[in-house]
C-alpha cells in the first residue's frame, strides 16, 4: 500500500509540470494582456506602459517567463498580483474557507439527497417515483446553472424577499451566523441541484447493476431480508464508483463553482478565477490552476485509496 | 510415404506476469510447455484437458493466434513460425478455426451474407454476386437455407450460428480446421447434429481437423487419435481405442472415471481424484501431476518424465513407463 | 433438524407456470409443471436451455423479479406450508433455513468484498440465532466437512482467492449450514472441470446421506442424473414430459423426446457409430410453440392428434408419469 502510495505521488510530479507549462502557455496565448486594461487610460504614456512592462516582467520571452515562475513556486514565492501586488497565496488562502464552506454544504447535502433518491429509484426501478427522479434529474442537468441562479435569484429575493440576493453578508454583520445561513441558502441550492441530479443517476446505475449480480441471489436466497441484503452485500459493492466519482468531485470543494458564486456575488476561488481571468492576472491564474491540479491529484488519490480498502481484490491482488 | 499435414515440436507459449508496481516480470504462466504434435492428413486429432491445461492455447499458438514463445510449427512441410503477417496471409486459407461460442464469435452486426462472403473478399478470390454464389453453397453444405444470407446472427440459435461458423471456416476450402470446444456451449440434442456435420464435412471435402475438448464423450465419438494436456504438457497420446481402453497415465485413468458415465448402472462410489488443478503459474516441480497422483514415486517430484512412445504407436510420459 | 420419514412427500408443486410480460403480450415459459420431491431422495430435473428447468427452481424459491416475471401455482407444498402464498417475511425465514439452493456460477455467487467466512455465518445467525463467535465455529467445521484444507484461514480470506470447485464446496456449506431438508442445486457442476465435477457430486451425495436432505438437480446433463439422482423429471418447452426412477427411465424411456435425447449422448464405446442419432430441428421458442404437443414438430412418431391435442401428464404404471399420445415401450 505504501509503495502503491508514494509511486502514485511520484508519478503527479510531471503531471503537475505538464499542468503547469500547459496552463502558462494557454495564458499566454490568449490575445491581450494584464496592460491592455491601462491602454484604455489616457493618463498613461506608452513609456509608462513599457516600464511597467519592465517591472513586471512581461518583457521577458514566455519560457524564460514560465521558469521564473517555476523555480518560485518551488521556494514557497507564488509571487505577487499585478494589481495590488500582493502575494498570490494569500489572496487564495483568505478566498478559501467562503468556497470550502459553499461547497462543502452544498456536496455535503447533494450527495446525501442524490444517493437516497438513486437507491430509491433503484430499487422501485420504473415506478413513479423512479420516473420522476429520471425526469427531475434530466430537467435539472438540461438547464444551465445560470438560469437557476438568476431564477432562484428572482423568486425568493426580489419577488418574495425571503432570502438576500448576493453577497456572503449583510454589511456590518460579519459575525451574524444565522445572517450568514440565509445567503447561504441560494447558491448552496442552486450548486446542490445539478450536484443531486448527477449523483442520483450515478447511484441509481451502481445500485441496478449490483442488485442484479448473482451474489444478491445467493443473499436472498441464504434467508437474508431486504435491508440485510441491500446494506451488507449491496451497498459495498456499489460503492466502488460512487467513490471514484467522489474523488473526481473533491477538488471541486476548492476550485468552487464559477458561475455560481458569480450570480450570487459570493467571494469565494470561483469568483477570483473569474475576476483574475478578466484582469488577466496570470500569477492568481497560475496559482489557481497549481491549486486545483493538486487537489485533482489528491483526491484521485484518495479515492483509489479508498476502493482499495473496500475491495479486497484490489487491495490483495 | 504419407507426409504429415502438421508438424509441433517442442512448442511452448509463456506469457508473462507483471508486477503491478513497476510493471517488472515477476512470474510466468507455463501455458504450453512443450508439445509434440504430428497430424497426418485427413486425421481427426483430439486434444483433451481441464482448465489450465493449455489446449486452448496451443490450438491458437499453432494458428498463430498467439504468438509462441518457443518451438516450431510446420504446416504442409513448412515452417511457418517466423513468418510475417503477410507471408502469413495465403497460407490462414489452408488452416481455419471454429469457435467455441457462436455467440460471440460472430460479428452481430453483419448478416450471415456479409460474414460469410468476407473470407472471399478478403483474399481477393471472389467478389459481389460471384461470392454470393459461393455464399449459397456453404449454406448448403452446413444445411442452412439460402434464406440465412440476409439474417442477423441473433436470430438464429446456438447450434445454427455454429453451422454458420463452421461455413466461414471453410469457404476457402482449408486442410486443417482446429474446432476450439465447438459443441461445448450447445444443448445435448444439438450437440449430436453438429458432430454429425463435423464428420461428413470431413468425409465430404477430405478435411483435417483437430478438436479441442473437455468432453470426452465427444472426442470419442470423433476423434481418430487423442493427446491428453495436463498443465501445459502431453502426458499421454494414441489411437482413440488405446488411449480410452488401455489409458496408461494415471491422469487420463483418472480422467476417464471421473466422466459421468450415462448408465444408471454403473454408479461410482469414490472420487477418482482429489484436489485442485495446480495455476500455470505456479506449477508443481518433477512431473507436474505428482502432487494428486495416486500411484507417485520420490522421482516424480524431481524429474518431469520425457515421453515414450509405446506399441501402436501410444505415447505416454509418466516415470511408470520408462520404456 | 433433519428430515421426516423416507419416502414421504418433502415438497409437492402442483401446477407452477411461469411467464414473462414482454411489450406485446405475454411469455410463457414454465407451462403447469407438476412435480413431488421426496425426503431423502434425489429427483432430477433434467432439460436443455428453453426447458425452462431453473425458472422452476427459481419460481419455487420466490426468486424471480415479479415484475416481470409472473408465478401462478395451485400449491407449493413445503412443511405444512403453500410456499406459494405465505408472506415474503415468512418465506426469508424458510430461505437458507429449511430449503436451500447452490447456483450454477460460483465465479460470481459470492459477494468478493466479504470474507467466505462471514458468508457463512450469516445464515447460522439469521436463522440459528447464534453469536457470532458460535457462528464462526461452525462456519470452520462446515468448511472442513465440504473439504476445504485449512478451514480455519480460509474463513479469512476472500472469494477471489479460491478456485472454482473451492467456490462451490462453499456454497454448499452456505446452502447446508442450517441442514435444511430441501436443496435445491441448479447446475452445480456445469461450469466446473470433469474432476471437480467427480469431487462435488460424491460430496453433494455424502452430504445427502448424512443429513437427509432432499435434493432437486436440475442439469442438462444426463449423464450426470444417471450417477446421482433416484427419480428424474424430464422437462421440455417449460413442461414436464415424463417422470419415473431413474434406472427405468434410462433402460426404457416412454417419452420420444427422453428416447431421442438419450440416444443422441456420445458414449465411450470401442466402436463408435458412424452417425450419432440427432434429433432434428430446434426447441421452439417460448413466445411461439405450436398447438398440441410442443414435440411433435420434431417427433419421428406424430401423428395428426399430436399437433392438434396437447398431451397431459398421465401415469403410465407405478411411479411413472409420462406426457404422450404414443409412448415408446409403452
Amino acid at each position: 500500500m505504501l509503495s502503491y502510495i508514494a509511486r502514485r505521488l511520484l508519478q503527479s510530479v510531471p503531471l503537475l509540470i505538464g499542468v503547469s507549462v500547459i496552463g502558462f502557455g494557454l495564458m499566454h496565448l490568449a490575445p491581450g494582456g494584464p496592460l491592455a486594461v491601462y491602454t484604455l487610460n489616457p493618463t498613461i504614456t506608452s513609456q509608462d506602459i513599457d516600464r511597467i512592462r519592465i517591472v513586471l516582467g512581461l518583457d521577458q520571452p514566455v519560457h524564460i517567463q514560465y521558469f521564473k515562475w517555476a523555480a518560485g513556486m518551488f521556494t514557497g514565492n507564488w509571487g505577487n498580483t499585478f494589481f495590488g501586488g500582493r502575494p498570490v497565496l494569500h489572496v487564495i488562502l483568505e478566498r478559501m474557507p467562503a468556497t470550502f464552506l459553499l461547497m462543502g454544504s452544498a456536496l455535503s447535502l447533494a450527495i446525501l439527497i442524490g444517493a437516497t433518491i438513486g437507491v430509491l429509484g433503484a430499487i422501485r426501478r420504473y415506478s413513479v417515483f423512479d420516473m420522476l427522479a429520471t425526469s427531475g434529474a434530466m430537467v435539472a442537468l438540461s438547464f444551465p446553472t445560470f438560469w437557476f441562479g438568476l431564477m432562484a435569484i428572482y423568486f425568493f429575493a426580489v419577488h418574495l424577499g425571503w432570502l438576500p440576493s448576493g453577497g456572503m453578508y449583510r454589511l456590518g454583520e460579519e459575525d451574524n451566523i444565522v445572517d450568514l445561513l440565509r445567503h447561504l441558502v441560494l447558491p448552496v441550492m442552486v450548486l446542490a441541484l445539478v450536484i443531486t441530479a448527477i449523483w442520483s443517476r450515478y447511484t441509481r446505475s451502481s445500485f441496478l447493476e449490483v442488485l442484479h449480480q448473482d451474489y444478491m441471489r445467493t443473499a436472498k436466497a441464504k434467508g437474508l431480508r431486504a435491508h440485510e441484503r441491500l446494506l451488507r452485500h449491496a451497498l459495498p459493492n456499489a460503492l466502488k464508483p460512487l467513490i471514484a466519482l467522489l474523488g473526481i468531485e473533491l477538488p471541486a470543494l476548492f476550485s468552487g463553482a464559477l458561475v455560481t458564486e458569480t450570480i450570487f456575488g459570493w467571494p469565494g476561488m470561483g469568483r477570483l478565477f473569474v475576476d483574475a481571468l478578466g484582469m488577466k492576472e496570470y500569477p492568481i491564474l497560475m496559482g489557481m490552476i497549481m491549486f486545483t491540479g493538486m487537489f485533482v491529484i489528491v483526491g484521485n488519490l484518495l479515492a483509489d485509496i479508498a476502493i482499495a480498502l473496500i475491495d479486497p481484490r484490489v487491495r490483495l491482488g | 510415404m504419407v507426409e504429415p499435414l502438421l508438424e509441433v515440436r517442442g512448442l511452448r507459449t509463456h506469457f508473462p506476469i507483471l508486477s503491478k508496481v513497476l510493471r517488472r516480470r515477476v512470474g510466468t504462466v507455463r501455458a504450453v510447455d512443450g508439445v509434440d504434435l504430428t497430424v497426418m492428413p485427413g486425421e481427426v486429432l483430439g486434444i483433451v484437458g481441464e482448465s489450465g491445461s493449455g489446449k486452448t492455447t496451443a490450438g491458437k499458438s499453432i494458428l498463430r493466434l498467439i504468438e509462441a514463445t518457443a518451438g516450431s510449427i510446420a504446416f504442409e512441410g513448412r515452417e511457418i513460425t517466423g513468418l510475417s503477417t503477410a507471408a502469413m496471409l495465403p497460407l490462414r486459407r489452408r488452416m481455419q478455426i471454429v469457435f467455441q461460442d457462436p455467440m460471440s464469435s460472430l460479428n452481430p452486426r453483419m448478416t450471415v451474407g456479409r460474414i460469410l462472403s468476407a473470407p472471399f473478399e478478403i483474399h481477393g478470390v471472389a467478389r459481389g454476386a460471384q461470392a454470393r454464389g459461393h455464399v449459397v453453397d456453404l449454406l448448403r453444405l452446413v444445411g442452412l437455407p439460402e434464406e440465412a444470407v440476409d439474417r442477423y446472427p441473433h436470430e438464429f440459435s446456438g447450434g445454427q450460428r455454429q453451422r454458420v461458423g463452421i461455413a466461414r471456416a471453410l469457404a476457402l476450402r482449408p486442410a486443417l480446421i482446429i474446432g476450439d470446444e465447438p459443441v461445448s456451449a450447445l444443448d445435448v440434442s444439438i450437440q449430436a447434429q453438429i458432430m454429425n456435420l463435423l464428420k461428413r464435412l470431413q468425409g465430404e471435402l477430405g478435411l483435417t481437423y483437430i478438436l479441442i475438448s473437455h468432453n470426452l464423450g465427444v472426442v470419442s465419438h470423433i476423434c481418430d487419435r487423442v493427446a491428453v494436456m495436463y498443465l501445459g504438457r502431453i502426458v499421454e497420446s494414441g489411437p482413440r481405442e488405446a488411449l480410452f481402453f488401455d489409458a496408461k497415465h494415471p491422469y487420463t485413468e483418472a480422467l476417464l472415471a471421473a466422466v459421468p458415465s450415462p448408465d444408471p448402472g454403473a454408479r461410482r462410489r469414490s472420487v477418482p481424484l482429489d484436489g485442485d488443478i495446480p495455476s500455470p503459474a505456479n506449477p508443481p516441480t518433477g512431473c507436474a501431476f505428482h502432487p494428486r497422483c495416486p500411484q507417485a514415486m520420490a522421482r516424480c517430484a524431481v524429474e518431469a518424465p520425457p515421453p515414450v512412445m509405446l506399441a501402436g504407436g501410444h505415447s505416454v510420459a509418466c516415470h511408470l513407463h520408462p520404456g | 433438524m433433519t428430515s421426516a420419514g423416507e419416502g414421504t412427500v418433502a415438497l409437492h408443486v402442483s401446477n407452477l407456470s411461469v411467464s414473462f410480460r414482454i411489450p406485446g403480450g405475454v411469455l410463457p415459459a414454465v407451462d403447469g409443471v407438476s412435480f413431488e420431491l421426496r425426503h431423502g431422495e434425489t429427483l432430477g430435473l433434467v432439460g436443455e436451455s428453453g426447458s425452462g428447468k431453473t425458472l422452476t427452481s427459481l419460481a419455487v424459491l420466490r426468486l424471480l423479479e415479479t415484475p416481470p416475471a409472473q408465478v401462478t401455482a395451485d400449491v407449493i407444498m413445503f412443511e405444512g406450508r403453500d410456499l406459494h402464498r405465505i408472506g415474503e417475511s415468512e418465506m426469508s425465514d424458510l430461505r437458507g433455513a429449511r430449503l436451500s439452493m447452490v447456483f450454477q456460477e460460483p465465479m460470481t455467487s459470492l459477494n468478493p468484498l466479504m470474507t467466505i467466512g462471514r458468508q457463512i455465518d450469516e445464515p447460522l445467525i439469521r436463522h440459528l440465532g447464534l453469536s457470532g463467535a458460535a457462528a464462526r465455529a461452525q462456519t470452520v467445521e462446515l468448511l472442513d466437512r465440504v473439504g476445504i484444507p485449512r478451514p480455519a484461514e480460509a474463513a479469512r480470506s476472500y472469494p477471489h482467492q479460491l478456485s472454482g470447485g473451492m467456490r462451490q464446496r462453499v456454497m454448499i456449506a452456505i446452502a447446508l449450514a442450517c441442514r435444511p431438508s430441501v436443496l435445491i442445486a441448479d447446475e452445480p457442476t456445469t461450469a466446473l472441470d470433469v474432476t471437480i465435477q467427480a469431487q462435488i457430486l460424491t460430496l453433494l451425495r455424502e452430504l445427502q446421506d448424512e443429513m437427509g436432505t432432499a435434493i432437486l438437480l436440475i442439469t442438462h446433463d444426463l449423464a450426470v442424473i444417471a450417477q446421482t439422482a433416484d427419480r428424474v423429471a424430464v422437462m421440455y418447452a417449460g413442461r414436464i414430459v415424463e417422470t419415473g426412477p431413474v434406472a427405468e427411465l434410462f433402460a426404457r424411456p416412454l417419452h420420444p423426446y427422453t428416447e431421442g435425447l438419450l440416444r443422441s449422448v456420445p458414449r465411450i464405446v470401442r466402436t463408435p457409430l458412424a452417425t450419432l442419432p440427432e434429433i432434428p430441428g430446434v426447441v421452439p421458442a417460448p413466445g411461439n410453440l405450436p398447438d398440441g404437443c410442443a414435440f411433435a414438430a420434431r417427433c419421428d412418431f406424430a401423428d395428426p392428434t399430436c399437433h392438434q391435442q396437447r398431451p397431459i401428464l398421465a401415469a403410465q404404471g407405478p411411479d411413472r408419469e409420462v406426457a404422450c399420445w404414443h409412448p415408446r415401450h409403452g
